[in-house]
Parts: structure tokens; sequence; C-alpha cells
């Protein structure tokens, strides 16, 4: 393998491996902060038990989600380098403001949230849990703003003096409709997460018959809480749908298998094997109208196919052809007017002409063939994103049955009654991270052969490093990950199977025998 | 002067101030790591070092996570080429970064002594890594590293990973490390009593009397290496392209900027007088608290030492020096400069005053008694 790949290959499995920690971190910040609530409001121990349990469990991930998140920001450059210079102008700076305005609120408070149970007054404390929720999910914003640019870079020009990417409007870059949508469900993803694994885990419990008055209190947060976020989940994940749909023309055909534009409305594919060689889909199931509603929001907006779409990006190539000429003139005359007035009209397309350097360093030299040939390289690969994308929507639409069954037994506290849907909770508690890893590869997958779509081809994006460096930190990040996976899981389950008793929490009612402390409870 | 000239130079300042802060903030808690195998004979003593940290390392870290994007924002191909130059080093860093979060949380969730000295080796391994590997990625710095560019600035490395530990390079990761764990004694010295503060004290006294002795070799040795000069060039608010300029190389030009500008002598003198007021203190175990500042003042006064000596360049190139990196050439455009410095004109001063309440609603210092209390929410 290349540079190109192996790098994809590490940035992917190592995204995909943050992401397994990050939506566990957003759910269960908020439900501390709402079980807090409901702690100071009524003053029952209970609750205050609840939190510091789960919020044990929260700090275990915490640890791994901070831990991963570092390689995630290291690796744009030692990885991603000619990005860097690239798209460092419009990228970096939502990166930056995170730091600033997310990760210090988060992991400043998080270490108050642990250790100042004796210090602070309840509302004291509720209001730390409350700002590490709100930093977690504030830096989900902006890293959305900063992938939401990727998909849909907005706000952004190309320079010829400096020969990257620079800004020209940074509102356009955080009012990105891309980013807002993708903000909404993927935080919403998090809430999903963060509700499963509690209602799971407090099934499991209840299956034991022990801890009953936690773990029924906890269903019942997590299952109401839960249901508004698979509902969100599913509504604003249809906003998604549209907004790719707007924008990303290729990704919707792609995930849609629509090998040709059909007449408006077009019919949705439930389900089918698409062939990428043949361009049919077989054995479709479909179902008029649908998709046209979902994509265009209208019964006679067209959703264009794949080979329509290749087609235009023909054109675009050719167009981006002219550019990349202009380009090479005016760096040898940098004064030349009627070149810089060329370059002007096509730099909107010069992305297309770079898909050129994988057939010919020179891209002006390019033949009809090679031209075809990177005008069908903007096809993404089609039957993983078809089927990916059908069991993330599948398992959203079991999420809201499924809390809302528990929702409805848990009010008519009927729970324990039901074994068999204790045993669905708890088997239903891998369910989330599976769809949420699935969307991000329909998300990214869908994206290529860009990382910015339209601008920068995915194998342009690499560093120039040797393959051999690459392929040792390959090793080391699977060998070293695993074993951080093995002690974290061993730990997680060591805590649960232990349960609140194990925590030896000081009796509710004993203030903290140190001086110099706040009064505590 | 140019706006453009303005930004620039506040953003290189920013950008020392930035290091400072990881420095100083997240160096203590390396330094704490680092002393821990060192000074701490018992669990107990262990947990209570730990402990010293375990609520603010989360916080202090965020500084180093900060650094990494205030570059790439700033000076976006800095970024670029010094992470993927140093690729291999910057992966052995990354790796002990890794081993410290899940140190602290896991370390005492388990009461065995295998697994406890285990996690202890790795947090050691986790302070002492990045400590060393800072500092000799500055020391290359300060020699030039080997890169060039194409015409479409697509970069290119000619080095190795043991081509970056060279001698000079060493020196000055040795430099870090005695800086790190002076450092990490002072905030101890704060945070501890009894025996073990003495032990902790007494490290720290060695490796401040390490730090000016190493400190004072670098400059005399600095005088010795070659160094660049920046000539003609397409001006301090053209845009940044790092191709268009003429760079000659020196032996001694390291110490270049402290002739033209007499005052940033300033500079390695406050190093040398803040690690000898650390240095005495430490030994006579008097205002820790002093100490502590004493410490942050000699680190202030190291990397501001580097930083003035490289300037105006931020990464020369040995290999093709015109296509090293300045602070004129390697910045992001005007607009993103301006936003970048709104948004933290508007959230550092916030992070300074949360912080603060944080270190003060833990203050005092930690016991054996808060260890035994709370077995299980103490790390
Ligand atoms: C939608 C949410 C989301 C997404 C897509 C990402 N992250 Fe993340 N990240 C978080 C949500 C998050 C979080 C919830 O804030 C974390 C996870 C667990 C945690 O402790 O904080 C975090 C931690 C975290 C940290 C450590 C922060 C700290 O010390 O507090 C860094 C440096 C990053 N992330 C960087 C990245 C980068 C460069 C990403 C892009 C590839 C990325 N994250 C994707
Ligand atoms: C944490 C959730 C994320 C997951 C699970 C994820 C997953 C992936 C995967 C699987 C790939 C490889 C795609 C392929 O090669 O087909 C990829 C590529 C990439 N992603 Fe993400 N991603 C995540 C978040 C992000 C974010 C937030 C950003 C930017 C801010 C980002 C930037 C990139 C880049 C630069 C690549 C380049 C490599 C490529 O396109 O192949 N990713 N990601
Ligand atoms: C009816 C249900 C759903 C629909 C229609 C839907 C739609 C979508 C679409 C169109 C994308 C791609 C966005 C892009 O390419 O930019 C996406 C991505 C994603 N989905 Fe879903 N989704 C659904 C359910 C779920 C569920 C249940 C989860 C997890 C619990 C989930 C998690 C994600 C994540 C994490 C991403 C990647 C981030 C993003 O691009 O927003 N989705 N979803």
């Amino acid at each position: 393998m290349d540079v190109v790949a192996l790098s994809r290959l590490q940035f992917g499995l190592t995204a995909m491996y943050h992401f397994l920690f990050v939506p566990l971190t957003l759910g269960l910040s908020v439900l501390l902060a709402i079980m807090e609530g409901v702690y100071v409001t009524t003053g029952r121990p209970v609750w205050r038990d609840m939190v510091r349990f789960w919020g044990m469990l929260f700090g275990i991930n915490f640890a791994m989600g901070v831990a991963t998140g570092i390689t995630m920001e290291f690796q744009f450059g030692t990885n991603w380098a000619y990005y860097a210079h690239y798209v460092g102008d419009i990228f970096g700076a939502p990166l930056a403001i995170e730091g600033l305005m997310a990760f210090f609120l988060e992991a400043t408070f998080i270490g108050l949230f642990f250790f100042g149970w004796d210090r602070l007054s309840r509302v004291q404390h509720l209001l730390v849990t409350c700002l590490v929720a709100l930093g977690t999910n504030l830096s989900a914003l902006w890293i959305l703003i900063a992938n939401g640019w990727m998909q849909y870079p907005v706000g952004a020009r190309f320079n010829l003096a400096t020969m990257r990417m620079e800004v020209t409007d940074f509102s356009a870059v955080l009012l990105n409709p891309v980013a807002q949508a993708k903000f909404v469900h993927t935080v919403s993803a998090g809430y999903v997460t963060g509700a499963m694994f509690v209602m799971s885990i407090s099934a499991w419990y209840l299956l034991r018959g022990r801890n009953r008055g936690l773990a029924v209190r906890s269903i019942t947060v997590a299952a109401s809480f839960g249901l508004a976020a698979a509902l969100s989940v599913v509504v604003l994940g249809d906003e998604s749908g549209y907004t790719v749909g707007q924008n990303q023309k290729m990704k919707i055909a792609a995930i849609e298998a629509m090998w040709r534009t059909e007449a408006a409305p077009a019919s949705f594919t439930l389900i089918g094997l698409p062939d990428q060689a043949t361009h049919v889909t077989h054995a479709a199931i479909r179902i008029p109208w649908v998709l046209g509603l979902i994509a265009t929001r209208s019964l006679d907006g067209r959703v264009e196919g794949i080979e329509q779409l290749v087609s235009d990006a023909t054109a675009r190539i050719r167009s981006g052809m002219v550019a990349y000429a202009a380009l090479l003139a005016l760096r040898g005359t940098p004064h030349d007017a009627a070149a810089a007035a060329v370059f002007d009209a096509h730099v909107g397309d010069l992305g297309y002409a770079l898909l050129l350097r994988r057939y010919t360093p020179n891209v002006t030299d390019a033949t009809e063939a090679q031209i075809q040939a990177a005008a069908w390289d903007t096809v993404p690969p089609i039957a993983p994103l078809f089927w990916t994308f059908r069991i993330m929507v599948a398992l959203g639409f079991y999420f809201i049955a499924l809390f809302a069954t528990v929702f409805w037994q848990a009010s008519a506290r009927r729970l324990e009654r039901h074994r068999r849907l204790l045993r669905l909770m708890l088997w239903s508690l891998p369910l989330p991270w599976i769809a949420a890893e699935l969307g991000w590869y329909v998300a990214e997958g869908g994206r290529q052969p860009w990382t910015i779509d339209g601008v920068l081809p995915t194998f342009l994006s690499a560093s120039s490093v040797p393959a051999t460096d690459v392929v040792l930190s390959l090793i080391g990040f699977v060998v070293f990950y695993s074993a951080l996976a093995a002690v974290e899981l061993y730990l997680m389950l060591r805590t649960i199977r232990r349960g609140p008793e194990g925590m030896a929490l000081p009796p509710a009612a004993s203030p903290a025998p140190i001086a110099a402390l706040r009064p505590a409870e | 002067m140019p706006l453009y000239e303005i930004f620039r130079l506040l953003w290189w300042a920013i950008l020392g101030v930035l290091l400072i802060g990881i420095a100083v903030m997240d160096g203590f808690d390396l330094g704490t790591a680092i002393l821990l195998p060192l000074v701490g004979r018992s669990d107990t003593d262990r947990r209570i070092l730990i402990n010293t940290v375990g609520p603010v390392w989360e916080g202090n870290q965020v500084w180093l996570i900060l650094g990494g994007g205030a570059i790439f924002a700033a000076f976006p191909p800095l970024y670029a080429v010094a992470f993927s130059g140093f690729y291999l080093a910057m992966l052995l860093l990354l790796c002990a970064l890794i081993l410290r979060p899940v140190g602290f949380k896991f370390r005492s969730k388990l009461p065995g002594a295998r697994w406890r000295g285990a996690w202890d080796a790795a947090l050691f391994v986790g302070g002492l890594v990045p400590a060393l590997v800072f500092g000799v990625a500055f020391g290359n710095a300060l020699q030039g590293v080997p890169f060039r560019f194409d015409a479409m600035l697509r970069m290119t490395w000619a080095g190795s990973l043991i081509g970056l530990f060279n001698p000079f390079a060493l020196l000055c990761g040795l430099v870090s490390v005695a800086m790190i764990v002076m450092h990490g004694a002072a905030w101890l010295g704060c945070k501890t009593e009894g025996a073990l503060r003495r032990r902790v004290r007494q490290a720290g006294a060695i490796a401040g009397a390490a730090l000016i002795v190493l400190f004072i070799v670098g400059g005399i040795w600095a005088t010795q290496i070659d160094f660049y000069l920046l000539g003609t060039f397409a001006g301090t608010a053209a845009p940044s392209n790092p191709l268009h300029k003429e760079v000659t190389r020196a032996t001694g030009a390291l110490l270049h900027n402290y002739g033209v500008v007499p005052w940033s002598m300033g500079a390695p003198l406050l190093a040398l007088g803040g690690a000898l007021v650390a240095v005495r203190l430490l030994r006579a175990g008097q205002r820790p608290g002093l100490a502590f500042a004493a410490s942050s003042a000699a680190i202030a006064g190291v990397i501001a030492t580097a930083g003035i000596s490289l300037f105006p360049f931020m990464l020369p190139s040995s290999l093709d020096p015109a296509s090293g990196l300045t602070l004129w050439d390697a910045s992001s455009s005007l607009t993103t400069l301006i936003v970048m410095t709104i948004a933290t004109g508007v959230f550092l001063p916030l992070i300074l005053a949360y912080t603060a309440w944080v270190y003060h609603i833990l203050r005092g210092p930690v016991t054996e008694d808060d260890i035994a209390r709370d077995p299980h929410t103490a790390y």
C-alpha cells in the first residue's frame, strides 16, 4: 500500500476509535447534569449516588476520549501535511477555537466534578457538571464546523500568491448549513448512545434483581431522554439528507445507487444489490416518490443520477484544466492580466483539475481517456455506502420503537415483569455505536475521492513521509489501542459488576473532615 | 506598520505565551510524573503525588492541545512541516501523551502492586518523553532541519529519527527535562508535607542546578553552531509564501539578535535568575509559592531565549535555507489572524479566570488522610 492508502486507513481507524468514546461522553455528560438537577431539587440521596456511579463510568470513558482525541489533532499535521498547508488558513481556526472555548471548559471542570464533591455546595457542584456538559457539546459544535466545511467548503477562495485556500467570509464558515445539520444529528446520536448505555446496564441490574432503586430511576430518565434524542436523530437525519442532497449530489446519488437521473419525484430504493461495474441495482425494492421528497422537499425537484453527475464532472475537469494552465502561466509572469482573468473565471474548478494529477503530473496535457477516468473517480464506492446508510436508518427507527416501549412500560411501573424487554434492552447496548460508526462511514466515505469536496483530492492531501514510517505508526496504534481497549473494557465491566455499592461512597450525611473547606451537603 | 505585520508579530508573541503556558501548566504535572518513582517510596507517597495533579492535569493538557491548534490556525505551514517532518518523534510523543490520561485514571482502580507498578512506569515515561522530545525539537529548530518546498509548496523532508537526536539537540532535551523536573518539584513543594516534601525539594534543587549548568553550556555551544540570517525577502506584509527570500548561513548567527537588540539579553538572564532563586528557595524549604513563581519565570526565560534566538525564523531549513519558515512568510491570512485574535482575546481571560477559581477551590496540600478517606474517587 502507498502512503495515501496507509494514511487513510490509519486516520479512519483512529477516528472510528475516537468516536467510540465521544458519543458516550456527549450523552452521559448531559444525563449526569439532568440527574444531578433532580438531586439538587429533591435532595434525595439516591440521585446523588446515581450521579456518582454513572459519573465513575463517565470518567473512565472520558480519559479514553481525551487520549484518543490528541491523536486526531496530531494527524492533520503528521499524515495530512499538504492538506494542512492547503486549507489550514480556514480549517485550523475552528480547531483552535474548539480548544479555547470547549476543551478548556470540559477539562478544567471535570477535575472538580470528581474531586469537588466535598469542597463545593450542591448548587456549585451542579453548575460544574453543567459546564462539563456544555464543554463537550461545544467541542462537538466546533469540530463539526470544521468537518462541515470539508463537506461543503464555503467562504474561501484559492490564493495564487500563497498557493492555498484562504478564508474570504468567516461567518459563512461558521453558519455553514451542512455543519449545523451535522451538529444536531451527531450530538443527538451521542445522546441516544448515552441513554442506551444507562438503560442497558440498568436493565442488567434489574435482571439480576439488584440495585432496584438506582436502576428503575435511571431507566426512567434514560428512556425519556433517549426517546427525545432518537426522534431528533431521525428528524435531523432527514435534515442531513436534505442538506447533502443540496450540496453533495454525488454522495446522495451514491447512497441511493441512483445510476441515472429519473423523472421527478425520484423513487427510493429500499433495498437492493448495487453493482458498480454494470450500473444496475439488482433485486431492488423501490418506493415511488420518497427519495425526491427527502432530497428536494418537493415533487418536482430532480435528483441527479451518477452518470449525469459524472458528465458534469467531465465539464468541470476541462474548466479546471484551463485554470491550471493559467496558474502555470501566472507563475512565470505574475502580471499577465489576461491570464489572471482566465484564472479568475475558472478557479472554482481548479480542484477538479487536481484529480488529473493521479494520471499526469502536468495536468494540462491530459488525454481524453485520462479526463474520463478522473471523472469516474468522483464516484465513491456505491455498495458499502448503500448498505451502511440503510442499516443506520433502520437502527434509528428501531431506537424510537425501543425507547418508546420502555418509556411506556416504565411509566406504567411494569418494567420488572417484562424480562424479555429487559433482555432486549441489554442486548441493544452496542447498537448506537454501530449506527454512529456507520454514519461516519457514510459521511466520510461518501465524500471520497475528496478530502475537501471539489477542492482537494484525498490522494494529494497526504504528507511526503516514507511509507514504512506510516506502517510503523499504524502497527503501533493497533497494538497500543487494542491494549488500551482491553484495559478500559475490563475496568468498565468491573465497575459495572460491582455496582454503586462497590464505590464505598461516604455516607451522604457525613461532613468532610478536612479543614478550610466549604460546608459539604 | 502595516496591519498584517502587526498581527504576525502578535501571533508570534501569542505562540510564545502559549508555549510558556504549556511548559508552566502542563510542565508541573509532567515533572510530577517524572518524580513519581524517584521520590515516591510507598504506594501512599505515590498516590499523594498523583493526587496533587489529579484534579487539574486534564485542564493543563489542553494548553498543549491549544498550542497545537494555534500553530495550525496561525502558522499552517509550520504545523505541516514540523508535524510531518518529525513524524516518528511526534508519534513517540503521542504515545507518551496517551499513556498519561489513562495512567492517571486507571492506576488506582485496582489494588495489585504489579498493576500499580506498571502504571507508575507508564506515567514516568509519559512525563519524561514529552519533556525530552520538546527540548529535542527546539534543539533541532535551533540548527535548522532538512526540508524543502517545490513550486506547489509541497514539502519534502530528508531527515531521519536518529538524526534528530544529535548532540546539541540532546543537550536541549536535557535542558528541558531539568527544567520540567525542577518545576514539578516546585509544584510539589506547595502541595505535599513532611518527609515526602523534603525529598521533593532535594530533587528539585538538583534539577535546578543542572538546568543552570546545561543552559550555560548550551549558550556557549551556540556560538559555535551554524545558523541562518534573513537577506532580502518579499516583505513583512507580503502574502505567505516561503519561497521568495534569500537566506545566508553563518556560524554563531544564533546570537545575532542579542547584538541588535541588547535588552533581549533579558530572556536568558531571566532563565538563569529564575532558576537560581528557585534552587535557593527549594534548598531552604522556604516560600514554596515564590519558588513556583521563580521556576515559572525560569521557564519563560528559557522559551523566550529560544524564540528570540530563532527570530524571525520559526523553523529554518538546513537543506535549502531559502525554504525555511519565518513569521513573515508562514502565517495565515490577515483575516484568519484577526478572527483568531478576537477569539483568544475573549476566551483566554475567561479561561484564566475559571482556572484560577478551580485552583482556589482545590488549594492546600494533599495529605495521607485525603487519600485514605475517599479511596475510590481519589486517584
Ligand atoms: C461530535 C463530536 C466529536 C468529533 C467528531 C470529534 N471529537 Fe474529539 N472530542 C469530543 C468530541 C468530538 C469530546 C466529546 O469533546 C471529547 C471526547 C471525549 C472527551 O473526553 O472529549 C473529545 C476529545 C478530544 C480531544 C481531547 C480534548 C481534551 O483534552 O479535553 C482532542 C484533542 C480532540 N477530541 C480532537 C478531535 C479531532 C482533531 C477530531 C477530528 C477528527 C475529533 N476530535 C473528532
Ligand atoms: C470522529 C468521527 C469520525 C469518524 C468515525 C471518521 C471516519 C473517517 C473514515 C472512516 C475515513 C476514511 C474514509 C475513506 O478513506 O474512505 C475518514 C477520513 C477523513 N476524515 Fe474523518 N471521521 C470522523 C470525523 C472527522 C472530522 C470531525 C474531521 C475533520 C474535522 C475528519 C477529517 C477527515 C479527513 C481529513 C480524512 C482524510 C482521509 C480520507 O479522506 O480518506 N474526520 N474519516
Ligand atoms: C432515520 C434515521 C437516520 C437518517 C435518515 C440519517 C441520515 C444521515 C445522513 C444523510 C448522514 C450523512 C451526512 C453527511 O454525509 O454529511 C448521516 C450521518 C451520520 N449519522 Fe445518521 N441518520 C439516521 C440515523 C442515525 C442514528 C440512529 C445514528 C446513531 C445513533 C446516526 C449517526 C450518524 C452519525 C454519527 C453520522 C456522521 C456525522 C454526520 O455526518 O452528521 N444516524 N446520517
